[in-house]
């Protein structure tokens, strides 16, 4: 991860699919059958585990860290993974471990932030657009491009040299990012979604275009959201790290992965632990909710449950 | 016809859907005239089938009589109010009097939505029975009028067969007490048994509730049978209309007579005697109609003014049935050549 870019917004390749009219159609409700799906898959189902896990060390974190993630202990300085010190210590004598559950809490965090900031922001903008049509239809997504076209590390440490570090700024910088991917996203499934004969069945009946977007359109038009939440989780814990690395994400001595594998990179040849458990969690968090989002991509694309689930139109 | 029989009128209703060439400007080059010039009444509490070839523009007509697109010109009258520029609100109202039954049994029930959601929803839209249980009864009521088991409403579509789920269609239609129900190709999409049960259901119901029904469909013969009063569509035109009995035994519009030709007669001395015209070619494009007549590029009969005037609806044959045809006398409105000219008044 030297150098470190920050990855490039990602689109899911089921966001264009999704947007055909006829996938809505024999798409099913429930969450129950969902989940039992998504439990039959057996990659999502360990990566949603792990996933859970390393949620649950987020939210438990100071139970579970053995120490203070900043206590210093000049003289345990550097010590290699041992029973004491499972992940051995930095160059401070702070326990590695302790910082990595401690450092969960942070990349999550920031992660959650900006994927829900781009989700809200993203997804409206979408819905708007993409039900709309004409000129709020234009006038959105051409902004959307502009965004989208200015490079993503060169956007962030723009939106950070502007509001300062700290983690709800990384947060927020790494939402605008991926605010156009989610806008993207969404408005191709509800292009598909606003076609639907029961769209118009409602307006028939006199629903208004709030009760229309709300109850008809953002559900139907939901997967693809989902699938790209999970994805886009993965980016920005991924983002948040390599900001963190440039120095403009989470400041010392406060514990994030991108941070400490940053710290740990003037010690790779002596003591190769500081980078590399760090290293290790900002992998297996990334590999999992792509895992996720490739599980549930399966799950959601209704011609895939159709398969499954065998019942046909 | 006294006025007040009338429910809904539409007068040189257009509906006109503009042809953008792509790129950042969007001129507008063309327009597809879904409905072009109807004129149509509707009387309270019949039942009129709406035929014609697919792609002539009937669902669009219906559409654009509940005003659920939005005509290009003309106007449409419902119930003696003129529906084109309704507000708000009173498009509401609107739509509670005034519902519509679809073609496509599947793709018109929202899939993530129970049967209670859907047959609620008009009822939430219009604030009807509004307590929880008041509503659960209505909801039932609504179930069994339309010969569904109340039991099921907290199923989702995909538990139910076609004909069921146009059964939901329909409760749904009638959640508002609707005076007027725009039925498009409402049995079409279902199989041959169901669509009799489905079709006699909406009879009933039209007998029990007073509903004037709009029954659009692309088979003449299907109509036939279950409407008072049939209207011809040509390529966005209502070319005839009258009474079913007369327009399905003594079509006045060369149009309406191929229709019917292609359709088997039961009694062997009337098939004889039935003259058959076999249509030429294939309809034009709804872009690019034919001046004069628009029947008239496949019509046997056509003759010197069928490209040069008009032709409007003039009584011939039965009393009340209108037909547009030059055969019947040159009546109609001339075509204006040349299109630098000022567009002039009538
Ligand atoms: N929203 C639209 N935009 C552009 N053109 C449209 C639109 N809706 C309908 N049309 C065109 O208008 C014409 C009439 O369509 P309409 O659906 O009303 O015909 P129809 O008689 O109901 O046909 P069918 O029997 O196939 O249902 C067709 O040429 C169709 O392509
Ligand atoms: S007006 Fe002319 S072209 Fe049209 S139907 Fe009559 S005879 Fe045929
Ligand atoms: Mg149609």
């Amino acid at each position: 991860m030297t150098g470190a870019p920050l990855p490039e917004p990602a689109v899911s390749p089921t966001a264009t699919e999704a947007g055909v009219p006829s996938t809505a159609r024999t798409s099913r409700p429930r969450w129950r059958e969902t989940l039992v799906l998504l439990a039959r898959n057996p990659t999502a189902a360990v990566a949603a585990t792990v996933l859970l896990l390393i949620a649950l060390m987020a939210v438990f974190d100071e139970t579970l860290a053995p120490s203070g993630p900043n206590e210093i202990a000049v003289e345990d300085r550097l010590q290699p993974p041992s029973l004491e010190h499972p992940f051995g210590t930095d160059d401070l004598g702070r326990d590695i471990l302790s910082r990595v559950v401690l450092g969960a809490a942070v990349s999550l965090r920031v992660g959650f932030l900006a994927v829900a900031f781009a989700l809200v922001v993203g997804a409206l903008i979408g819905l708007l657009a993409g039900f709309y049509g004409c000129w709020v239809d234009d006038v959105l997504m051409r902004f959307m491009d502009i965004l989208f076209a200015f490079p993503a590390v060169l956007l962030a440490i723009a939106v950070l040299a502007v509001r300062g570090p700290g983690s709800g700024n990384t947060a927020l910088a790494i939402g605008i990012v991926y605010v156009p991917v989610f806008a993207r996203v969404t408005r191709a499934s509800v292009l598909g979604v606003r076609e639907e004969v029961y769209v118009r069945a409602s307006r028939s009946v006199g629903a208004s275009d709030w009760r229309l977007l709300t109850r008809h359109v953002l559900p139907n038009a939901a997967p693809p959201i989902i699938v790209q939440t999970s994805v886009s989780l993965a980016f920005a814990v991924l983002a948040e790290a390599a900001l963190s690395f440039l120095g403009l994400g989470t400041q010392p001595p406060n514990p994030s992965w991108g941070l400490m594998l940053a710290e740990g990179r003037g010690f790779i040849d002596l003591a190769w632990w500081l980078a590399f458990f760090p290293g290790m969690a900002i992998f297996l968090t990334v590999l999992c909710f792509n895992l996720l989002g490739d599980g549930l991509r399966d799950v959601l694309d209704p011609r895939q449950r159709t398969l499954m689930a065998g019942s046909g139109r | 016809m006294a006025d007040d029989d009338v429910l809904v009128s539409a007068r040189g209703l257009e509906v006109h859907f503009p042809i953008r060439s792509g790129g950042m400007l969007r001129r507008t080059t063309g327009a597809v005239r879904a409905v072009d010039g109807v004129d149509l009444d509707i009387r309270r509490g019949e039942t009129l089938g709406l035929v014609g070839e697919s792609g002539c523009g009937k669902s669009t007509l219906g559409n654009a009589l509940l005003r659920l697109v939005v005509p290009t010109g003309g106007s449409v009258t419902f119930d003696g109010t003129d529906v084109t520029g309704l507000d708000r609100r009173a498009l509401r109202a609107l739509r509670r009097r005034a519902g519509m039954v679809f073609q496509d049994p599947f793709a018109s029930l929202d899939p993530r939505r129970t049967v209670r959601q859907t047959v609620s929803e008009p009822l939430e839209v219009h604030g009807l029975r509004s307590g929880r249980r008041e509503r659960g009864e209505r909801i039932a009521e609504l179930l069994e009028l339309v010969g569904l088991d109340p039991a099921v409403a907290d199923r989702y579509p995909h538990e139910f067969s076609g004909g069921q789920r146009q059964r939901v269609g329909i409760a749904r239609a009638l959640a508002g007490e609707p005076d007027f129900l725009v039925c498009d190709e409402a049995i079409a999409s279902l199989d041959v048994s169901v669509q009799a049960q489905v079709l006699n259901l909406l009879r009933r119901l039209q007998r029990r509730l007073g509903l004037t029904l709009l029954f659009i469909s692309h088979d003449l013969s299907a109509v036939r049978h279950v409407s008072d009063r049939i209207a011809v569509m040509y390529l966005g035109r209502v070319v005839e209309v009258g009474p079913a009995a007369a327009v399905g035994a003594d079509p006045q519009m060369p149009y309406t007579q191929a229709l019917l030709s292609a359709v088997p007669v039961p009694h062997p001395s009337l098939e004889r005697t039935r003259q058959r015209i076999v249509l030429r070619g294939d309809v034009p494009s709804p872009a690019a109609v034919p001046s004069g007549c628009r029947f008239r590029t496949r019509c046997p009969y056509a003759f010197e003014p069928c490209p040069d005037v008009d032709p409007a609806l003039q009584p011939v044959g039965a009393p009340g049935q209108l037909a547009a045809c030059h055969l019947h006398g040159v009546v109609g409105r001339p075509v204006r050549r040349a299109e630098e000219a000022v567009p002039a008044a009538e």
